[in-house]
């Protein structure tokens, strides 16, 4: 397919990447390009100028310093279930990653672009509310970090700004980590019809919900038995979409299916 | 004007199957079209052309991708490796004479990013499971449903037994 004629700059500093975001209208971020390459062909998005983050390396680093993992937004999901950081401190990262879409998907996608793009299908959104992640987004003025419930604002809208850029993404180091996720996807490791992730580290225990709402949807059980997660998920009140795939109220029931299931695999991780 | 300027189009280099390219090439231009169009290579196919099929799956600096979701100008001073790399010298490569003997394709379209899929699981695990085969070809779609041949295919090329009769 023909794309609408666009222009293209390959910075080699997420400085100068900001700096091109910010003196374009109409310039857009791309990082992977699984999304953005296909939605610009069917014209959904139109940027004028194309910033090409894939040259600059310095944001696809993963390290763990102290009690925190840090993750380069531009780190593909191969290189997060290969990354030995990922897998001591927080394993559940690379498991999740593994399920995303096929080989050639993963190569190329990353983490910053799933979380930018917040389409509430997308896997990565409610694992990191789960997981209490903070967010570091570069701007002309500085550096800012915001929290999971500041940084996921709508459905493909989040917290980075025109002219910003999402370079890094924290979460907790945790050896051994009691964390869990479960979806029900159309076919193996495809879109999600619903999904849930769930965490025992922290202030748990934890469930967030995905496919709801517009963004992932925290629920706070009071214990971790069936009927508290069962409770606590029909107290959030979800009105979740209707779709070809689901209806509304069969996606609810998967609401709770998945958070009991995420639960229960967080518990037995934790033991 | 800094290379890191924005432009329309910009002079790229790539080589492909070891040949060198040089060309000056539209920002919107994908990897596919650049590759069928302006290279006249047309072994990677484009089959759905929204990123599902597989069939213009092909190998950048040794990474598969699908190269209907990136632009040629990303490709700038990479390696590529496509289908037509694969019969050196005109003499099929054990994966493509797999193929052949186990009967792996029925109308070919899907064949080339298949191959290149399963290459590039080969290279990192020379002797898959069937498990492993079955993830490594999760991006490529068959619409014949040939999937059982492709996957024999793969595990004859790795030197192991299989089932099917000949």
């Amino acid at each position: 397919m023909l794309l609408r004629e666009v222009e293209y700059a390959r910075p080699s500093s997420a400085a100068e990447a900001v700096r091109l975001l910010d003196s374009r209208d109409g310039a857009r971020a791309l990082a992977g390009g699984q999304t953005l390459v296909n939605v610009m062909k069917a014209r959904a998005a139109s940027p004028d100028v194309l910033v090409d983050l894939n040259r600059i390396d310095d944001l696809r680093l993963i390290s763990v310093s102290g009690d925190t993992l840090q993750i380069g937004a531009m780190a593909t999901y191969t290189q997060i279930m290969a990354a030995s950081e990922v897998e001591v401190s927080r394993p559940i990262l690379g498991e999740v990653s593994a399920q995303i879409a096929d080989v050639q998907v993963r190569n190329r996608g990353t983490i910053g672009g799933n979380v930018c793009s917040n389409d509430p299908t997308n896997h990565l959104p409610p694992l990191l509310v789960a997981l209490e992640a903070t967010f570091t987004i570069l701007g002309s003025g500085g550096e800012r970090v915001v929290s999971a419930k500041e940084f996921f604002l709508g459905v493909y809208m989040t917290a980075v700004g025109e002219g910003e850029l999402l370079t890094s993404i924290s979460v907790p180091a945790a050896a051994n980590a009691a964390d869990g996720f479960a979806s029900i996807t159309i076919g193996r490791d495809g879109t999600c019809i619903v999904n849930a992730a769930a965490s025992l580290e922290g202030e748990s225990p934890r469930v967030a919900i995905g496919c709801v709402d517009a963004v992932p949807v925290l629920v706070r059980p009071g214990g971790t038995d069936e009927e508290s997660v069962h409770q606590a998920v029909q107290g959030a009140r979800l009105e979740p979409p209707s779709d070809v795939h689901a209806s509304a109220e069969y996606r609810l029931h998967l609401a709770e299916i998945c958070a009991v299931r995420a639960l229960r695999q967080a518990e037995e991780r934790g033991r | 004007m800094s290379t890191q300027d924005a432009t329309a189009s910009r002079t790229i280099i790539v080589e492909v199957n070891g040949e060198r390219y040089e060309r000056e090439v539209d920002a919107r231009r994908l990897l596919i079209h650049f590759l069928r169009d302006d290279l006249d290579l047309t072994g990677s196919h484009i089959g759905c052309d929204t990123g599902n099929c597989g069939a213009c799956s092909l190998l950048l600096d040794g990474t598969l991708v699908k190269s209907c979701m990136l632009l040629a100008v990303q490709a700038d001073g990479s390696k590529l490796d496509t289908v037509e790399g694969l019969a050196a010298g005109g003499e099929l490569d054990p994966l493509q004479q797999a193929f052949s003997d186990h009967h792996a394709l029925q109308c070919g379209y899907c064949t080339p990013g298949m191959l290149m899929s399963a290459t590039a699981l080969l290279r990192t695990t020379p002797r898959p499971s069937e498990e492993e085969i079955r993830k490594g070809l999760q991006g490529n779609i068959c619409r014949c449903t040939g999937y059982w041949n492709i996957i024999e295919a793969v595990k004859a090329a790795s030197g192991q037994e299989v089932s099917v009769d000949e």
